[in-house]
């Protein structure tokens, strides 16, 4: 039986650090090439020693799939194909492809100029790399070489998040990468047809969150910022520089404009506007009242947020800065974050997940005391809010995907192993599915059914159709189809005999038996046959017996009767190999008559 | 396979493809060159215009006739609302039809004439800017026909068409031409688009798979595949090989087509796109310089982008910087909008732009710099403020029939110093400028149709290799107004097997379907007896159940059927199956019988040594004396007579002999 194997290196039953292989069809195809955010050693980087001991991957893996720019699902992707070595194609969306360097470039900073890490990649390096990625779009059906063939659909989660539909032969996957069912502020909801794939590569960061309302978590949002900066306080939120930045910006901006608010929005990075025209140029990617109304007002022209700038952390009274990185591992919003979080009326909202290892992730779990960075211990006494406002698919949704998409089998990553655990059986008992959660380095083999795709000679399709159709409508009476099977070169069709033979160059060979029986029955011959017609008429009740010419015929059986009136009649019966059975019948039914 | 042609005009294309069940509209153009016969609607009420005398013809007098036609300087115009040619009704009926594919924005006009209070209920395919930009050709129009209405209609001069001076009196089918539709009408008839991308197969009912490719002639324009599993039918709309702002065309995608349909090449095959672009840019620089304005009356998108970005470029180089642009529409902001943000529809250096990112067309940077200004119209807030002269207006509608281009040429015609510079291709410039004449105003036409021409056609025709090709009849023939230009036509070779079509015609195109496409199930698969004829060719019988699920078959295990015809009494002999019984155990003899091998086993295995052979003409005749038995053996044939009971063993031994499958 064929089948595909995949194997994470990172996001098995883990989430940060997204890199899945897939073998389907004798294809090897990486899906996503993350990092993750809390470590700082080699566990930041998924081990490609699995793919190949050392020197370069190019001839392991025939393509990289990129799902989204987040750097836990393409992070790594500088330092594999430049440090590593790879050549091969790399496939992402425009917008992915125009944002993950941006991204890159920053982490990079951060990590190298701050943190003084070495053995890290360049800024040349990013840049090469992106040269190696081809951009596609919506729907296309992009041919990686005769045999590959891959399809991006909408996912939603952030600007340019595709999931994307891979196929071998007859073998197909789906992989979401992070994926949102439902639209928000900017971004519309995943959608995928009824593909389905042997398997659905689904993350489930959610698995076992139904998040309340959408609007509530909004209210209660601008409520905690409204309240803070109504005491003086400051509101510090962590962000990444695209993407729930964007959504966060469109949501203050409009309750500012509503409620007449005078505090300060600033927004802290350099990439402000550049980041915001990014939005603008892609706003095809964005939700649908967005797109609609962009002509006459562009959502992303915010009029109440500020450039922020260094000098401004020390400043007095109210004020909201949004500032990288998301997951307050290091960077401005850690500074700010050193400066602001002993004071109790200030206050941090976390706006998405944070992996563990990150002080994000600490003073969630109510960490008091912090140690950051050279062992600098900070007092939290500031307010610390976790927002869920990551657009990751929540159970319900995940759902609902698998209904869309209707998978043969579902392998869940991205997500934590007892959450996984949970929504596997659910899956199970709701979809009847076979549901796989492999570690990371664990090889789950998928078996996948036998297709054989075969032509019929359209004759023979139309002559069983009108067959079928002039029998009166029974929704039980199978239809059948037959005839000779011509392999030949490099085409496999099914054909009427006479067809095939004259295909395969060969020529019947027809049989035909007779036999005769000697009958005593005086009288003319034709009223012989008349006997003989109402006898097999009888016996072979809803056959097509024929009278014609003196002869009675049924399918290929001929029966003659000669003689003269006052002799004893010879009858003669015939037929052709093929109807040997129904030949020997009649014969036998005549030799009895005679007894 | 069959094409019904809706459309007498080969730039705006309108077909009907009836294949393998299924009923798809290629193209929607609407032919609006009617226009010109009626007199232009003046935005400000204009006292030449309507102090044109009527006209009547000699000998008629027909009261109804009265302030129907108007004349000026010797032409005959039709004072009424404009009317335009719709693709031809009475060939195909609207609601059969399943598919409409639009290759590009200048293909759709006549959309809602086609969806809308037709029964329609069928799904239009185009790309997402194909849809945006459509949209608003379609409410231009619209907004230009509604902003200046019309008090009474006209319709008697129809009855009286050979009475007529020409060219109204060689109007086609007048009685067929229709008012535009309506603002609600374009709303519900763009709301079944569905939005495709490139390289996407969309299926059609399981039955047809279509894919638009690029098609390089303007923004979201697309060619199209039609196929099947063994047929491939490739549809060319609006196409281009030059590089313009769109993505290039994709011309792999068309190769080995069964048949090729080809619309769309230029319309003006006389005229080399690029130097009409130098002339241009050479005669708005020489009236600008003399202090005189220049009117381009054009579409809100499309090559304008193009003049946009050359002709501030030469000004610029002039140092004509001063100088401002304005593009008039009521949709100029929108289409500004939209070719900012369709980027994954640019070529690749526009598209390279949005990584910086910046905008993909240098006219975002024109308006930030105030060099390139955009109104709705011309009572828009600001225009009468900002309005300067000398300047170049840029607006609608190209016929010179309706928009803000009348209101221009009414403002401009009687000053010499003044130009009109026509690029679009659609209408000629002599007929449009005719209800303004006397003009002392320049007029120059400089048709940029960046269409393939005739020789990029004729190429294009050779490295698609398609087996046959269906083109419009004038395409055969050289251009009116070139007769002696024979290479302006696609050429016939005994190579391309050609069908030209005109509007009205229903061609059947030779396409013959031969094979389908069907799973086999692997259990199927398992039982087959495989016989080989000879290396590399072999044969098996196959019985199975054939399943069919959405224009989808399968073959699965035939099930034997539980109650066959078995008489219950003992006593009586069982009766034969069913032919579909006996299917599954069906062998066919095949090659020819080897006699020695057949006597020599009759001999050893049946035991009859006394075997007569004879010779004939078709082959051989045995007989077997002690038996009373004759076969009679030919080269595809062997019959044998014989009594029931030798037959058994004769038949045994026969069908060793024989080759079988
Ligand atoms: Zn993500």
């Amino acid at each position: 039986m064929p089948e595909i194997k995949i194997i994470p290196l990172g996001a098995g039953q883990d989430v940060g650090r997204s890199c899945i292989l897939l073998n389907i069809g004798g294809k090897k195809i990486m899906l996503d090439c993350g990092m993750h955010m809390g470590y700082q050693d080699e566990r930041r980087f998924p081990d490609f020693s699995f793919i190949a001991q050392e020197g370069p991957i190019t001839g392991y893996i025939d393509a990289i799939i990129i799902s989204h720019f987040h750097l836990d699902h393409c992070g790594a992707l500088p330092y594999l194909t430049e440090m590593v070595g790879y050549n091969g194609p790399i496939y992402m969306t425009h917008p992915t492809k125009a944002i993950a360097p941006i991204l890159l470039e920053d982490m990079r900073k951060v990590s190298v100029e701050r943190k003084g890490e070495s053995n890290f990649f360049t800024s040349q390096m990013i840049k090469d790399c992106m040269k190696k990625v081809i951009a596609v779009t919506l729907h296309q059906s992009v041919m990686v070489d005769s045999d590959l063939e891959i399809k991006a659909y909408y996912a939603g989660h952030v600007l340019g998040a595709a999931m994307f539909w891979i196929r071998v032969g007859n073998q197909s996957v789906v992989y979401t990468g992070d994926y949102n069912m439902t639209p928000d502020r900017h971004l519309g909801a995943a959608w995928i047809d009824k593909c389905r794939p042997d398997v659905l590569i689904t993350e489930s960061t959610y698995a076992t969150t139904i998040r309340d309302s959408k609007r509530c978590r909004e209210r209660d949002f601008l409520k905690k910022v409204h309240e803070c900066v109504e005491r003086g306080g400051k509101v510090l939120i962590p962000v990444f520089a695209l993407g729930r930045a964007q959504e966060l910006c469109i949501l203050l901006e409009t309750y500012w404009e509503r409620m007449n608010l005078k505090v300060p929005i600033y927004f802290a990075v350099g990439l402000t506007e550049k980041a915001n025209n990014y939005y603008k140029m892609f706003i095809t990617w964005t939700n649908q009242k967005i797109r609609k109304t962009f002509v006459q007002r562009n959502m992303f022209d915010f009029k109440h947020i500020k450039p922020f700038d260094k000098t401004f952390i020390d400043n007095p009274g109210a004020m909201v800065v949004f500032a990288t990185p998301g997951m307050l591992h290091a960077g401005l919003s850690l500074q700010i974050f050193k400066k602001w979080a002993p004071n109790e009326n200030n206050m941090v909202i976390m706006p998405g997940f944070c992996v563990q290892g990150t002080v994000g992730h600490k003073i969630l779990n109510g960490a008091k005391k912090v140690e950051i960075e050279n062992r600098q211990v900070v007092e939290v006494k500031m307010s610390v809010q976790y927002m869920s406002f990551s657009a990751h698919a929540d159970a319900k949704g995940i759902m609902q995907l698998i209904q869309y998409c209707e998978p043969r089998n579902v392998l869940l990553v991205h997500g934590e192993a007892a959450k996984m655990e949970f929504l596997k059986e659910k899956i199970k008992q709701e979809f009847n599915l076979d549901c796989f959660m492999p570690a990371n380095g664990e090889t789950c083999v998928i078996q996948t059914p036998h297709r054989i795709p075969i032509d019929v000679s359209l004759p023979l399709l139309k002559a069983e159709s009108v067959k079928y159709n002039a029998l009166p409508p029974d929704p039980k009476r199978p239809r059948i189809i037959h005839g000779v099977l011509v392999m030949k070169d490099k085409s496999t069709c099914l054909m009427d005999v006479d067809e095939a033979c004259k295909e395969a160059d060969i020529s019947r060979h027809m049989v035909r038996f007779t036999s005769t029986v000697r009958l005593e029955d005086f009288g003319p011959a034709g009223r012989t046959t008349d006997k003989l017609l109402l006898h097999v008429q009888e016996k072979l009740k809803g056959w097509n017996v024929v009278y014609q010419e003196g002869n009675i015929s049924i399918e290929s059986v001929l029966v003659k009767v000669e003689g003269a009136d006052d002799e004893t009649k010879t009858v003669y019966v015939s037929w052709t190999n093929q109807d040997e059975e129904l030949g020997s019948y009649i014969l036998e039914l005549i030799q009895t008559m005679g007894n | 396979m069959k094409l019904y042609c809706l459309s007498s005009h080969p730039s705006k294309p309108c077909h009907v493809l009836r294949f393998k069940g299924i009923t798809m509209m290629l193209d929607c153009g609407l032919s609006a060159q009617t226009v010109l016969s009626f007199l232009p609607l003046p935005l400000v009420p204009s006292a030449r215009l309507s102090g044109l005398p009527n006209w009547m013809p000699h000998g008629c007098s027909n009261a109804q006739l009265e302030g129907e036609l108007k004349d000026c300087c010797g032409r005959v115009f039709i004072d009424s609302a404009p009317e335009f040619c719709v693709p031809q009704e009475k060939i195909v009926d609207f609601s059969e039809i399943d598919v409409i594919l639009i290759s590009n924005y200048l293909c759709m006009m006549a959309l809602p004439f086609i969806t809308e209070g037709t029964g329609f209920e069928g799904v239009v395919y185009a790309t997402e800017p194909t849809l945006h930009i459509g949209r608003f050709f379609l409410e231009e129009l619209v907004q230009y026909i509604e902003q200046t209405p019309k008090a009474s209609l006209a319709s008697h001069w129809k009855d009286i068409l050979h009475f007529l001076p020409p060219p109204l009196c060689d109007s086609l089918k007048p009685r067929s031409w229709r008012h535009l539709y309506s603002l609600s009408a374009v709303n519900s008839s763009l709301s079944r688009i569905q939005m495709v991308g490139y390289d996407e197969k969309l299926d059609v009912y399981g039955a047809l798979k279509v894919t638009p490719v690029s098609s390089g002639f303007c923004l979201g324009s697309s060619n199209w595949i039609i196929s099947s599993d063994h047929e491939k039918v490739a549809y060319i709309s609006g196409s281009s090989t030059l590089t313009t702002h769109p993505r290039p065309m994709d011309q792999s995608a068309l190769k080995n087509a069964d048949v090729l349909i080809m619309t769309g090449l230029t319309q003006t095959p006389l005229c080399n796109p690029d130097s009409m672009l130098g002339e241009l840019c050479i005669t708005v620089s020489t009236t600008l310089r003399s202090g005189g304005c220049v009117l381009m009356p054009c579409y809100p998108s499309g090559v304008i982008y193009d003049l946009f970005e050359c002709l501030s470029g030469h000004l610029e180089n002039l140092g004509l910087t001063q100088v401002p642009m304005y593009f008039i529409s009521p949709v100029a902001d929108t289409s500004l909008g939209y070719s900012n943000i369709l980027a994954e529809w640019l070529s690749q250096g526009k598209q390279n732009k949005v990584y910086l990112p910046e905008e993909p067309f240098p006219h975002a940077f024109l308006i930030k710099n105030n060099r390139l200004k955009h109104f709705k119209n011309i009572y828009a807030e600001g225009f009468s403020t900002e309005y300067r002269q000398p300047c170049v207006v840029f607006c609608g509608h190209p016929s010179l029939r309706f928009g803000d281009s009348v209101h221009f040429m009414e403002l401009w015609g009687s000053n010499s110093q003044h130009a009109v510079v026509f690029t679009e291709p659609d209408f000629p410039y002599l007929e449009a400028l005719a209800p303004f004449q006397p003009l002392a105003m320049k007029a120059m036409h400089c048709p940029i149709d960046t269409s393939l021409n005739f020789t990029q056609g004729n190429k294009l025709v050779r490295d698609l290799k398609p087996t046959t090709l269906v083109i419009p009849e004038s395409y055969l023939k050289p251009p009116v107004e070139a007769p002696s230009r024979t290479d302006l036509v696609i050429e016939q070779t005994d190579k391309n097997n050609i069908i030209s079509f005109k509007g009205g015609d229903v061609l059947t195109l030779p396409l013959k379907r031969k094979r389908a496409r069907v799973n086999l199930s692997p259990e199927v698969c398992n039982k087959l007896v495989v016989n080989e004829i000879r290396m590399g060719v072999n044969l098996a019988t196959l019985t199975g159940q054939l399943q069919v699920k959405d224009n989808h078959h399968h073959i699965q295990v035939l099930e034997p059927s539980g109650t066959s015809n078995q008489g219950n009494n003992p006593s009586t002999k069982k009766l034969p199956r069913r032919p579909e019984e006996t299917l599954s155990q069906m062998r066919y003899e095949w090659g020819s019988l080897d006699l020695d091998t057949f006597i020599q086993r009759l001999r050893e295995d049946v035991g009859i040594a006394e075997a007569k052979v004879e010779q004939n003409s078709n082959g051989y005749i045995i007989h077997l004396p002690k038996e009373d038995a004759l076969i009679i053996v030919e080269d595809k044939s062997t019959h044998v007579n014989c009594d029931p009971e030798l037959r058994y063993k004769l038949r045994k031994v026969l069908l060793q002999c024989l080759n079988r499958i």
